[in-house]
């Protein structure tokens, strides 16, 4: 048994009669190097670990949780933890569907998450990764001024939960990546390109690809101009893709939809989607970065389709919001690391894909925008409303070819629209860090808004 | 809580070990944060949550290589341990440890005069559902009230081989108000702040109801809202939270560490007309009970009031204490970090634009037609091109002088020195508004602020045809 567990075992033992104790505890060990001009600029070697307890007493009207957390993992901080808890959950309000998760039957997956070579690799190894990284934009191209930041950075994680309900779970994750940002220059003009890559340990890296990207994406938006408005179709990357499934997905958690805080609360059955449009959250598909095997509650994460051709199918939920919607946690439970309470989201969004390549939905879309990169996702997104409009680089689409790029412009439509839009899917479906994948999407419809 | 954090000695050992293989700077900060926070969703109390965390981050400067490991053991050994990790950049020097000479701790007081610990929760629980039904008051289209009430009481103590030795402890209260309208057209959202780098005096009855009553009369404007429009306009921006267009448009862009990586559209442009003449612009964590006030940055550095743009002219820029060493300045007292588990950066404190003196109904009267913003969200910016964002979550039309129809959620976009420059009035109803600060993954919380104005273009990125 892991000694995490063995660790949250512990401190269920000071359950007092007629109250529950659930104990999340997490570890970690991290690694990260920054390259400038050749040279380490910074060098970051840390090992961290907290605890999360919650604490639930039942009365007449139904539970009431208090929760507490600390960064370490002494006795006092425990001690400490225990006791908050308990007095906080006295000042909840009674609420008959608040419980923790009891086993449900539902068996976990056997996945490979980890992988010994983060921790046998040696930091030298791993400096030279950043290093060259950072040399390979530099001299790939003559146009690149500047790398503004070369990154390697790796962890191994572990965590366990375990509750006076029945719950055991414990389990590890390892990962690397690396990251960097290129400027560009071309008579007086800066651009800049982000590339990465990611993997379970370092050797599953593509530095070169990183690289390149960066490169390519810097120098190709020289030039760039900002258009006149107009109404188009859109063409988002798979990066650009995979941010709007994640929006999309946050409007598919249980949680948003029994507080009513989803566009598709009370449409289940309904094309909310074209029907090309097959979207699953699968934490168990271990291509995935973000696969696991529990959820935050310690139920099996299981596979979740949740639009299937067009049609909505279902939600994802935890304990609570599923008992709030009357039904079973789908294992879906995420938490914001040691200080979060659980609550539903996805972890491993995948659209399914389609049959068309990149330069194929090019060649169909005839004249469009291509979608590189996004800013202002936070400030233009509302999830409620669904009113949508990012920032946006990229590229015109002009007769079925990339054409000239463009800059300081804004995409905007509703999310429900955009389902209902959605063109094209293609086939080149690319696993990216964060809670999704993504591919090729062409939107019709989509405001442009430029000068 | 303990005042002596640490001993001084430990400290002083820790330092001189992290010195101990040439290192040519080192420094230990340690901190203690307790944090509570409290949710009321839909009237029903949840999430009451308490947390606590401490530990140390040590960093160790050879060349223009930083070291940086952190712990939460501080124990001798712990400190010792992670000084080590930290010291291993230093790959070629030696000569031991070192002999590190403290002064006096100068330590400084919290200024909070009711400190969270001694509020009842209870008390807590009562605030906050006296702001539900203050929004509810509103009408009966509100149908979700969210209210959010967090503090954290933050205590640290910096050292390093210089002999700097300096304490601060930080109260910050904040308090949230989300509510959800339901009409024909939808859901629409309205959302107020209320924080303080404060105790708990921060919050009264009146101003929790005030920010509730705020926050559920946007929501229900907003159910009129149309979608807003594609294009170049004319914007006016309300007092307040319009500050954050400067934070996004060149406060980014001012902090050193972008300036000496050559990576800002600002680099090289000190004593240049940057911005209107209209445009003072100052950076101040002297602003005593402001979001973003401080008394030391969380590198010792006493906060200070930095003029960034005069009259147009760009005088300087944010700095730290490794960014001020490589100019052989002084730091600016704009070395911030999210806790001891981070590295500290150039960050902004309180940033403001300077009043002017125009009437801000004059403003308005006199914009034949373009957009009102009353209240932005958040914004986004690429430094090295200058291309920003920011998102309006109240807005209006402006017709014939007037604010007529309310508008939906959109980002605005600009580029920074362009939009800079079209800055055409300026009033003189100054507010200041609470944000967090995001940048390379750390958060800090951050105040924005300036009267209400007028930039006679920018790009508005809606949805309407």
């Amino acid at each position: 048994m892991s000694q995490l567990l063995e660790l949250a075992e512990r401190i269920l033992e000071s359950a007092h009669g007629g109250e529950e104790i659930e104990v999340y505890v997490a570890s970690g060990v991290d690694t990260e190097v920054q390259s400038y001009q050749g040279e380490v600029e910074e060098l970051t070697t840390a090992t961290s670990n907290g605890f999360g307890i919650r604490i639930l007493n039942d009365g007449a009207g139904g539970a009431r949780v208090g929760t507490a957390w600390a960064g370490s993992l002494d006795d006092e901080a425990i001690e400490n933890a225990l006791r908050e808890a308990r007095d906080n959950a006295t000042f909840a309000t009674e609420d008959e569907f608040v419980a923790f998760a009891r086993p449900d039957g539902v068996a976990a997956v056997s996945l490979t998450l980890t992988d010994d070579a983060v921790a046998s690799t040696s930091l030298d190894e791993k400096i030279a990764m950043a290093i060259e990284l950072e040399r390979l934009v530099r001299s790939g191209d003559p146009r690149i001024r500047q790398v503004d930041s070369a990154n390697y950075s790796d962890y191994v994680a572990e965590a366990a939960i375990a509750s006076t309900t029945g719950i055991r779970a414990s389990y590890a994750r390892t990962g690397a990546y690396v990251s960097v940002e290129a400027i560009a220059n071309d008579g007086g003009e800066d651009q800049t390109g982000w590339g990465l890559s990611a993997g379970r340990a370092p050797g599953d890296l593509d530095i070169e690809r990183a690289a390149a990207d960066a490169i390519r994406r810097a120098t190709r938006m020289l030039g760039a101009v900002k258009p006149k408005s107009f109404k188009c179709t859109a063409v988002f990357d798979p990066r650009t893709a995979a941010t709007l499934f994640s929006i999309i997905g946050g409007a598919l958690s249980g949680e948003a939809v029994v507080r009513g805080r989803s566009f598709f609360a009370n449409r289940v059955g309904e094309m909310v989607a074209v029907p090309s449009f097959t979207l699953l959250d699968d934490p168990t598909d271990s291509r995935h970065f973000s696969a696991s095997v529990y959820d935050a509650e310690g139920l099996a994460c299981r596979r979740n389709v949740l639009i299937e051709k067009g049609e909505l199918k279902a939600f994802v939920y935890d304990t609570v919001s599923a008992r709030r919607a009357g039904t079973a946690s789908t294992g879906s439970a995420v938490r914001g690391g040691i200080a979060g309470s659980p609550s539903a989201g996805c972890r491993a969004l995948q659209l399914a894909p389609g049959d068309i390549d990149q330069a194929e939905i090019f060649r169909r879309v005839g004249n469009g925008v291509f979608v590189e990169s996004l800013i202002g996702v936070h400030s233009g997104v509302n999830p409620v409303s669904g009113d949508f409009s990012v920032g946006v680089t990229g590229l015109m689409i002009r007769d079925g070819q990339l054409a000239e790029p463009v800059r300081e412009i804004t995409v905007a439509s509703t999310l429900q629209r955009m389902l209902l839009d959605v063109a094209y899917v293609g086939s080149d479906l690319e696993w990216l860090p964060g809670s999704a994948a993504g591919q090729t999407v062409a939107i019709d419809n989509i405001a442009v808004s430029g000068v | 809580m303990n005042s002596t954090l640490i001993e001084q000695d430990v400290l002083a050992r820790a330092l001189g070990e992290a010195m101990a293989r040439g290192g040519e700077f080192a420094e230990v900060f340690v901190e203690d944060r307790t944090t509570s926070s409290a949710m009321l969703d839909q009237r029903r109390v949840e999430q009451l949550s308490s947390g606590h965390d401490r530990g140390a981050g040590i960093r160790v400067v050879v060349g223009d290589t930083t070291g940086f490991a952190h712990t939460a053991d501080l124990t001798e050994s712990g400190l010792v341990a992670a000084a080590r990790a930290a010291a291993a950049v230093a790959r070629d020097g030696g000569g031991g440890v070192r002999e590190i000479a403290l002064g006096p701790l100068h330590d400084n007081p919290s200024r909070a005069t009711i400190l969270p610990g001694d509020v009842d929760k209870a008390r807590k629980i009562e605030l906050m559902n006296h702001a539900d039904d203050a929004a509810r008051s509103e009408g009966s289209s509100i149908t979700q009230v969210q209210v959010a009430l967090g503090d954290s009481t933050r205590h640290f103590v910096v050292a390093n081989s210089d002999g700097l030795f300096a304490g601060d402890h930080q109260v910050r209260t904040r308090f949230n108000v989300s509510c959800i309208a339901t009409g024909d057209t939808g859901m629409q959202t309205g959302y107020r702040p209320i924080a303080g780098t404060r105790g708990f005096e921060l919050l009264s009855a009146e101003a929790v109801a005030d920010a509730a009553r705020g926050a559920a009369r946007q929501a229900i404007t907003k159910l009129d809202a149309r979608p807003a429009p594609s294009g170049d306009l004319p914007v006016v921006l309300a007092g307040g939270s319009g500050g954050i267009l400067f934070h996004e448009a060149c406060g980014h862009g001012l902090e050193a560490d972008a300036i000496l990586k050559q990576a800002s559209v600002y680099a090289g442009k000190v004593g240049q007309l940057v911005a209107s003449p209209l445009v003072t612009l100052v950076d101040d964590g002297t602003v005593e009970g402001e979001w973003g006030y401080l008394a030391i940055d969380d590198e010792g550095r006493p906060g200070a009031r930095n003029v960034l743009i005069e009259n147009g002219i760009l005088t300087d820029y944010m700095w730290d204490y490794l960014r001020s060493r490589k100019e052989g300045r002084v730091s600016s007292g704009n070395g911030r970090r999210q806790s001891y588990q981070h590295l500290p950066m150039v960050r902004m404190t309180n940033t403001y634009l300077l009043e002017g003196d125009s009437d801000a109904d004059e403003i308005v009267a006199q914009t034949p037609y373009g957009v009102y913003v009353a209240q932005l969200g958040g914004g986004q910016v690429n430094t090295a091109t200058g291309d920003f964002v920011f998102g309006m979550t109240a807005a209006f039309m402006i017709e014939d002088g007037k604010i007529t129809a309310p508008l939906r959620d959109c980002n605005l976009i600009g580029n920074g020195p362009d939009v800079l420059q079209r800055v055409d009035a300026v009033a003189s109803d100054f507010s200041m508004t609470p944000g967090t600060c995001g940048k390379n993954g750390q958060s800090v919380p951050v105040g924005t602020g300036q009267a209400t104005m007028r930039l006679t273009r920018v790009t508005i990125g809606g949805a309407a045809a």
